[in-house]
């Protein structure tokens, strides 16, 4: 890795601030499909309206500048129009003890599986083992997004905790899994990122 | 039977344990009792990630005053009084729950450092978890302790607690890096401890 070499573009990806004019309408849709929430977190899921968007951006953007506890990112495809296609966040940034947890969501089933999370993935770590000097990155994951799971893991990051029976959909109880990654298997394993 | 059921539950008294009782928290004491505790960096350092800092009463009655105005049902936090002379000694509370799963996190610190190790703790989480599962109606509570507070591992075990995993060298001090250890337990396994 050089000093030159970009940050915030991949191949087919790149990261990019929010678009406050485009991205409430795009983020609204897919607010409107429990599926994709559902595989991000333990929440109840709810659709929300553009307007409702548009408030969680201003709220995100105060907490960059005040905070300094996050760090938001949009995904949009590397090509003039730049749609966007997902968000990824570094959040609760611990600076003492050098963590952070990572959130990474792709919007519509049809740009998954295409390696743009992973193609993100990769940016990312960057971000946070070589730009803010982390020591330690965690995500956690419902046990039923295995997808999820499949792809943490095939990036370096490692089981360390199941929250027993902690998640509960469809009548069924279902563990949260929490993964961890450090610096330095970071390290060992980029070049097999990129 | 249903008179019955509901004479065991009016005479059982959610707050009181076999050596403390659970109490509201006032900021006039306790802010005092926190000033004081926080100046033994040990007892900060077993209970938190952030760097120990030293608090006047007054930053910590506003503080603390500004925590209790918070709505009730994002956190529930007593304070812990001996039974037998009622000296405040600590605080207890349920963090962060997420009612659609019914989990919810706890949190506990015994403050003065003659007060460690005589089972007070021990005794108010198993009040604590009493209230969870019984008054919150919670399916599951969650702890996270350092791995160098090994009293506090062997207290939350005889409550019932297993362990769950442990988030690798995740707090930097003293020059090296600790786990933390994250510890569960299911209403179904303390149901069946609590006969």
């Amino acid at each position: 890795m050089n000093i030159q070499d970009p940050l915030f573009i991949g191949k087919n990806i790149r990261l990019a601030p929010i678009d406050h004019e485009r991205d409430a309408e795009v983020e609204s849709k897919w607010t409107h499909d429990p599926e994709y929430l559902r595989m991000l977190g333990p929440e109840p899921v709810r659709p929300l309206s553009a307007a409702q968007i548009k408030k969680k951006y201003e709220a995100i953007e105060k907490e960059e500048e005040e905070k300094q506890s996050l760090f938001y990112f949009t995904i949009r495809t590397n090509d003039e129009q730049e749609h966007l296609v997902g968000f990824v966040r570094l959040t609760w940034v611990d600076w003492t003890n050098s963590n952070a947890f990572i959130q990474l969501g792709i919007g519509e089933a049809k740009d998954r599986r295409q390696g743009l999370g992973s193609e993100t993935l990769a940016l990312v770590l960057r971000y946070a083992f070589s730009e803010l000097n982390l020591y330690r990155l965690s995500a956690i994951i419902p046990e039923y997004n295995e997808a999820a799971l499949a792809f943490f893991s095939k990036s370096g990051f490692i089981e360390e905790v199941r929250r027993r029976q902690a998640i509960q959909r469809d009548g069924e109880r279902w563990d949260v899994v929490q993964m961890g990654i450090l610096a330095e298997e970071w390290n060992a394993g980029k070049s097999r990122l990129l | 039977m249903e008179r019955r059921k509901e004479q065991v539950t009016m005479t059982t008294n959610l707050f009181t344990g076999d050596q403390v009782k659970l109490t509201a928290e006032e900021p006039e004491n306790m802010s005092k009792a926190f000033a004081r505790w926080s100046r033994d960096s040990e007892y900060h350092r077993m209970l938190n990630f952030s760097p120990g800092v030293l608090w006047s009463d007054k930053k910590w009655k506003e503080w603390l005053e500004k925590d209790l105005e918070k709505d009730s049902q994002d956190e529930f936090f007593f304070a812990i009084h001996t039974t037998a002379d009622d000296r405040l000694i600590g605080f207890i509370g349920l963090m962060s729950p997420e009612w659609n799963q019914r989990d919810a996190w706890i949190v506990i610190g015994i403050g003065d450092r003659n007060d460690w190790g005589k089972g007070y703790g021990t005794d108010a989480m198993r009040l604590l978890l009493k209230y969870a599962f019984t008054e919150l109606n919670l399916f599951r509570v969650t702890l996270g302790l350092f791995d160098y507070n090994r009293r506090a591992y062997r207290s939350y075990e005889k409550v019932g607690f297993v362990l769950e995993g442990r988030q690798r060298n995740i707090v930097n001090r003293e020059g090296r890096r600790w786990d933390v250890l994250v510890m569960g337990i299911l209403k179904s396994e303390w149901e069946q401890r609590s006969g």
